[in-house]
């Protein structure tokens, strides 16, 4: 078994691997740590995230599974509440669907009517690519809005890294969303004790004249229409949440006092998305501090259409985004 | 492992009883306004419960169903706590936050009550996936209703435990009616055991009246599963003497099919039987013990009635543990 997992100086990592390097990190620190998922000893799961995790740690530990969403999840939280700390792929967060009584209704509940901590990750893959209305589905709010649930959605391989130790190391269920247009992205990561918190956004992009707060691809997109607005003169902001529950509201209130200009980007559809959650709060909180209300951008209400064309009209986009940032600026 | 010996068979008889005078009892305070909710009384299943617990040791897991009084007392939680959480008063199984379908005692074993058909299988079979993981020498033991046996999900936590050959017995606690459908109106094949063997394990339809059956064919699935034979499913056919839920008055079934049950196939009269006949106990004895039982439930009554309700200002309190935003 190797014992490198170390980070060599200027090492690009791609998203994936940086999962693969924190889980390597934990599981080697902790031994509860397991991983059951979908077609991963061999293939390492469909986007690379645990390749060579079960030649390294052995096929006990990373366990291949029938498409059995509920029993999958049931695995993680049963053997969570025994004392292991298991990490459950489900692929795509689609899939979720298949297990949502024992997200919702089960794990994200034991903690509170049963008094015991049930710390288990749920990783899949989320977001908006090719691949149809089933492969597709953007849940963030569904999950945000159960109460004992915590949801990732890193944008960088730094951030995936240190968010998943993070998660591994808390005591509750996870949702882990990586976006599947960030897969293959590079970047760099650090080492065993760097660990990103929940709930503290990071500031992707300095601006002066309004603010972009988004997250997971979304994040990539907003920070293409923030370089182009530089070139019309316009300097924007790019927040990037990294984890949607907790949410870093101090980040959004001292953004929304700061600019008073306040664009919201996710690739969900607006209705009852977390973008609307961010809009409201902030509103609520500052309402003194802006200058005309927030402009939200997200998705169509509608599921995404296997046309590639289609697809990229429903999502926002550079010019979508920056029509919001100009619409900012005219108040 | 085919009997029960004297001090098993005395105690399997009083835990019966004392799951019978605590149903009774909690059904006409229930019906009184005392149990916030409702409840689902289990008078009728005592044996399926006091049968497995039997063969099981005290820190085996088990995670169960909406009706699951009998089964936490039979784990050995106490009148008292679980008539205290019937009451939702802080003094009970789970503080109050729980109630009656969810009466748990996770660090003792008992990975919780459930009020969704067919989830505590699930739950169960992830506790033997970490004892197997933790390689520890317990079984785990999910219960499930005859309704749950025609929820999908049910079948994916057997197949996966074959499949991982976990230390796991699936009992189904059959009382023969789903809410108000009986069984054999929505249960394609019709032979419970058959279709669970047709996943590759073990399986049985018992005589879930019979205490000593259902200690036998548990005690003989826990030793497959400590060997690491993997699985075994248990159809204990039993029956309820009340409603789904307290009040009910429905008419599914007839006066004269629950008469016979209580009757001829009552599990505590038969086994009071079977301790005299073997002369563990003198009547005299029986009578003094179900005399004793009644004291214990009117004191676990008494306590319910007298403990403190939870602090209104812990609402938002054990939601999660609020550090995910700490550096570590």
């Amino acid at each position: 078994m190797s014992t490198d997992t170390t980070v060599k100086a200027n090492a690009t990592p791609t998203y994936s691997e940086a999962f693969q390097s924190g889980v390597r990190e934990e599981m080697t620190r902790n031994k509860g740590i397991f991983i059951l998922g979908t077609d991963l000893q061999e293939r390492g799961g469909h986007f690379a995230q645990v390749k060579g995790i079960a030649q390294e740690f052995g096929f006990d530990r990373v366990k291949d599974s029938p498409i059995s969403e509920a029993a999958m999840v049931a695995a993680g939280m049963g053997s969570a509440m025994y004392g292991c700390h298991p990490i459950i792929d489900l692929n795509f967060i689609d899939f979720s669907l298949g297990a949502m009584d024992e997200i919702i209704n089960q794990a994200a509940k034991i903690r509170f009517m049963f008094n015991k901590p049930v710390p288990l990750v749920i990783r899949a893959t989320s977001g908006i690519a090719l691949g149809g209305a089933h492969h597709c589905n953007s849940l963030e709010s569904f999950f945000a809005h159960t109460a004992g649930l915590s949801l990732a959605v890193p944008s960088t391989p730094m951030d995936v890294k240190g968010l998943i130790k993070t998660a591994l190391r808390n005591e509750d269920p996870v949702i882990f969303l990586m976006h599947k247009k960030l897969s293959g992205i590079r970047g760099e990561i650090k080492g065993d004790d760097y660990f990103v918190p929940f709930g503290k956004a990071a500031t992707i992009k300095p601006g002066k004249d309004a603010v972009i707060i988004s997250y997971g691809y979304s994040v990539v997109t907003a920070n293409k229409a923030a370089q182009a607005l530089e070139a019309e003169g316009i300097s924007v902001e790019v927040i990037d949440l990294r984890t949607l529950y907790p949410l870093d509201t101090d980040a959004i209130n001292a953004a929304v006092q700061k600019f008073g200009r306040v664009v919201v980007v996710d690739e969900a559809p607006l209705f009852g998305s977390i973008t609307a959650e961010i809009a409201a709060t902030a509103t609520e909180a500052n309402f003194g501090s802006l200058k005309g209300p927030i402009v939200r951008v997200g998705a169509a209400r509608a599921p995404l259409s296997a046309n590639p064309a289609m697809s990229e009209a429903a999502i926002p986009s550079v010019d979508s985004i920056s029509a919001a940032v100009k619409k900012v600026m005219k108040y | 492992m085919s009997t029960l010996d004297k001090e098993k068979s005395l105690a399997a008889l009083r835990q019966m009883m004392v799951i019978r005078d605590f149903e009774e009892t909690a059904d006409k305070l229930c019906l009184r306004g005392k149990v916030p909710g409702g409840m689902h009384n289990s008078s009728g299943q005592e044996a399926a419960a006091v049968g497995v617990m039997s063969a099981l040791a005290p820190d085996d897991v088990i995670a169960t169903t909406h009706r699951s009084h009998h089964h936490t007392l039979a784990k050995g939680f106490t009148p008292k706590s679980v008539m205290a959480e019937l009451f939702a008063k802080s003094t009970g199984v789970s503080g109050g936050r729980g109630g009656s379908m969810h009466l748990a005692g996770v660090e003792r074993g008992h990975f919780g009550g459930n009020g969704i058909v067919g989830a505590g299988v699930g739950i169960a079979m992830g506790a033997a996936l970490g004892i197997q993981v933790l390689k520890d020498k317990k079984v785990s033991v999910g219960f499930v209703g005859d309704g749950g046996m025609n929820t999908g999900r049910t079948w994916e936590a057997i197949n996966m435990a074959v499949i991982y050959k976990l230390p796991f017995i699936i009992i189904c606690d059959n009382n023969q009616y789903a809410v108000e459908t009986f069984v054999g109106r929505v249960t394609g094949g019709g032979d419970l055991a058959k279709r669970a063997s047709g996943f590759g394990l073990p399986s049985f339809n018992i005589n879930g009246q019979d205490v000593e059956e259902v200690y036998k064919y548990t005690a003989e699935a826990r030793e497959r599963a400590l060997a690491g034979e993997g699985p075994t499913f248990i159809n204990a056919v039993t029956y309820r003497y009340y409603g789904h839920n307290v009040g009910e008055k429905g008419q599914y079934r007839t006066q004269e099919e629950i008469a016979e049950w209580r009757t001829s196939k009552d599990p505590i009269d038969y086994f009071t039987g079977v301790v005299l006949e073997r002369k563990f106990a003198t009547q005299q004895e029986i009578d003094d013990m179900r005399a004793s039982v009644r004291t214990e439930i009117d004191e676990a009554v008494a306590f319910a009635e007298s403990s403190p309700e939870p602090a209104i200002s812990t609402i938002t309190q054990g939601v999660d543990s609020g550090k995910l935003g700490i550096q570590l």
